[in-house]
């Protein structure tokens, strides 16, 4: 073959001289693999058990949440944000509620700031829990897991204790919560808080000077700041990769100014950072929870704004102001001044960001998401081309892949 | 009754006897037993209750009855071949493994010998070396399994299996070099009733621990990565590769596969119990010069059951604390830390047995 021949076929895409094709596998992981905690596939292509090409393809939790949304009443949108990140679902409803609060131009009282600030952060322990137990699961530290979903249950019960479900929490409104603390939530807090430091510490003996345990992650999924931010990584995993931004330090939303912690920073951002990372956040939350409960002040949880609450059933039934309130929240719903607004909050994962757009009218014009991880997950193939495929499985852990958030 | 008896002392008949006895009263169950273990220990590590469901009634015998419930669900279990698989292949495959695993046994005395009658199925003269003989022949059961199930994720994990247990056999070997040059022997017998001796009187038996400390760790690393047992359990990878050579199994074939990792479990640990913990031999008991012979074989069985099964618990404990290696990483360990300490090993021992004799 002739220079210009294989110049030509070159041109064309066609295999000829050296031929390497025949050496790269390709592997689908995913939609429907243990590693894969979500539904997503990974179209993986190895050449022997070096990973040299990765196609992500998303969407198999696709339910339609923001179309959804366009259909409901705005307060018919918090349940279906339970299901957005499901591991820390308070999260999405305190963010939802609070990108509506600032569309009205509204604050909610003090009291329910404090009890979102604590319920809040114990989602997103149980977030980082969740997270950090499968990782270390699927890299064979099963017991690790196991300790961090027993955890996760002592706040999960607090969370039940709160909001009726562990779930579907469905716990915030516009302008408040829907509950206030139930009694004796305070003390049973501390005590929760107590064990879990335990079981911290327990936890962090057991892996995080593990030496097979840190070979599997230490330099795997290293990334630079500037990849990060040309990605647009945010949380945890941002902070890993030695940027110390925070939206509950820059935006510095809820009374978080008023309470004191920091925020932990990596270097390198490979897998172990971003442990560690995770780590240390769970012990700042525990911070901020205890801080928050001392500081919690007595009030109302709920706003007294007429047209945001609904009346009480004395006010229905007892006079005209009431009845009409309660008829026109029912039958048209809550009806935020027109404007558009984007409001991010700090999740487990990440930023939350909620863009809403509204005409004025009781139904959305438009509710859209910014999930955390959609971005990590594109960063995927960044991420482990030229690592070995077993490495997917503590990089693909630490990102916390969440299919409600991600696929909404 | 005197022919009876003389068939019975007929070589080959004597030693299907024995294998029977063996594998029937001894391997099986006790491989069986010990899924049911692992799975009740790893559940008191990890606060859980663990199996308790299965029941007959009211009676559960604390999740004894799963061992019969997993079994015959196994055997109900519709037996698939996936499409385009070798079914020849991939029939045998599953086999290879519990034979190799329960051919170990063969050459492992349970206690001292009465006479002529030894509780031992053969006394091979090279002893050992027909054990790594065998264990070679065990990597066939997973490469056959992972080619021929037609399988990306099997193959990767016959793939695994085959270049894990052929690297670490190589040092495998060179680490029990040390305990042939020490007694001198390969003979199995032969190395137990070395460690029967005894250093400053009576004091210390000169166990194979005592006497290759470091050949003891190297073995044992080695038998864990050759059982493909966690840490070193790769070639499963049960997180990114599924399940990898037997991905593709089902019903009783798969429990073959996991029949065969529980007995080879038990062959580590009774391979370790005889060459390194002094076998059958009840340290100190012949100073007791009246024993009858009867109560100094239930003691050596019970000696050499209860070290048995003191290292099936040590490799489950082992498998419930510390992460996995990923695979390079446990060939790395392989190739460039344990053969290297193993060859220093033995280069060691040289010198002590030269300047001590």
């Amino acid at each position: 073959m002739t220079d210009m021949n294989l110049l030509q076929s070159r041109i064309e895409g066609d295999s000829s001289g050296e031929d390497f094709s025949a050496s790269v596998m390709s592997i689908e992981i995913g939609p429907a693999h243990p590693a894969m905690h979500g539904i997503v596939r990974f179209t993986t292509h190895l050449d022997g058990e070096l990973i040299v090409g990765m196609d992500t393809e998303i969407g198999y939790l696709h339910r339609g949440f923001e179309k959804e949304s366009e259909n409901s009443k705005w307060i018919q949108v918090i349940p279906y944000t339970d299901r957005l990140n499901y591991v820390s679902p308070l999260l999405n409803n305190i963010g939802y509620s609070m990108a509506v609060e600032k569309l009205y131009g509204i604050e909610a009282p003090r009291r329910a700031e404090f009890t979102r600030v604590i319920m809040g952060e114990i989602s997103r322990i149980t977030d980082h829990l969740t997270c950090l137990g499968a990782a270390a699961m699927e890299i064979g530290a099963f017991t690790f897991f196991l300790w961090f979903i027993k955890a996760r249950e002592y706040l999960w019960e607090l969370v039940e204790e709160m909001t009726g479900a562990r779930l579907t929490t469905n716990w915030t409104r516009f302008g408040g919560n829907s509950t206030d603390l139930p009694d004796g939530f305070l003390t049973e807090l501390a005590d929760r808080l107590a064990k879990l430091k335990d079981v911290m510490e327990e936890c962090d003996k057991l892996l995080t000077r593990n030496k097979i345990f840190i070979d599997r992650v230490k330099d795997i999924g290293s990334f630079s700041k500037e990849d990060a931010l040309s990605y647009g990584f945010t949380g945890p995993l941002l902070r890993a990769c030695g940027i110390p931004y925070d939206v509950r330090r820059a935006d510095s939303y809820s009374v978080y100014d008023e309470l004191d912690f920091e925020i932990p920073v990596g270097s390198t951002g490979d897998c172990f950072d971003r442990f560690l990372v995770r780590m240390e956040e769970i012990r700042q939350s525990i911070n901020i929870i205890e801080q928050a409960a001392d500081k919690i002040p007595e009030g109302p949880f709920m706003t007294d704004e007429r047209m945001l609450h609904y009346p009480d059933k004395k006010d229905v039934y007892g006079n005209i102001e009431g009845l009409i309130d309660h008829f026109k929240l029912v039958m048209e719903g809550h009806q935020p001044p027109a404007g558009e607004i984007y409001m991010p909050i700090e999740g487990g994962n990440g930023e939350i960001g909620f863009y809403l757009v509204s005409d004025g009218s009781g139904d959305p014009v438009r509710v859209r998401l910014r999930p955390p991880c959609f971005n990590f997950v594109a960063a995927m193939p960044a991420m482990t081309i030229g690592h070995y495929v077993a490495d997917i499985v503590p990089i693909f852990g630490s990102v916390n892949m969440i299919g409600g958030e991600l696929d909404r | 009754m005197e022919v009876l008896l003389d068939i019975i002392m007929i070589p080959t008949v004597l030693a299907t006897i024995k294998i029977a006895v063996i594998i029937l009263l001894f391997v099986m169950p006790l491989g069986t037993v010990l899924t049911l273990m692992e799975r009740k220990w790893s559940a008191m590590i990890q606060d859980r209750v663990g199996p308790n469901r299965a029941n007959i009634g009211k009676f559960t015998g604390h999740g004894a009855l799963h061992l019969a419930a997993d079994g015959l669900k196994s055997i109900f279990k519709e037996d698939t071949i996936p499409k385009g698989a070798d079914s020849f292949l991939y029939l045998i495959a599953p086999f290879f493994g519990l034979i190799a695993g329960v051919a170990t046994f063969a050459i492992i005395p349970v206690a001292g010998p009465i006479g002529d009658f030894t509780f031992q199925v053969t006394d091979v003269e090279p002893g050992l070396l027909f054990i790594f003989a065998i264990t070679s022949l065990s990597v066939y059961g997973a490469v056959l399994a992972g080619m021929s199930s037609n399988s990306k994720f099997a193959l990767l994990g016959g793939t695994r299996a085959s270049a894990q247990m052929i690297s670490y056999e190589v040092f495998m070997g060179l680490a029990l070099m040390g305990i042939f040059m020490v007694y001198g022997t390969t003979r199995v017998s032969g190395i137990v009733d070395g460690q029967n001796e005894y250093w400053f009187g009576h004091l210390i038996p000169m166990w194979g621990v005592l006497t290759q400390p470091l050949g003891f760790v190297l073995f044992f690393t080695a038998l864990i990565a050759e059982t493909k047992r966690a840490p070193f359990d790769a070639p499963e990878g049960e997180s990114e590769i599924v399940a990898g050579y037997f991905l593709e199994y089902s019903g009783m074939r798969w429990s073959a596969f996991m029949l065969a990792e529980y007995v080879a479990l038990v062959g580590v640990a009774s391979l370790i119990t005889t060459l390194f913990f002094g076998g059958y031999h009840v340290p100190w008991l012949h100073l007791w010069d009246s024993a009858p012979q009867w109560l100094v074989t239930v003691l050596q069985i019970i000696k050499f059951s209860v070290f048995t099964l003191f290292f099936c618990w040590f490799q489950i404990q082992l498998r419930w604390t510390v992460p996995k290696f990923r695979f390079d990483q446990t060939m790395a360990l392989g190739w460039k830390k344990l053969l290297p300490l193993s060859l220093v090993n033995i280069i060691v021992t040289a010198f002590v047995i030269i300047a001590f004799s």
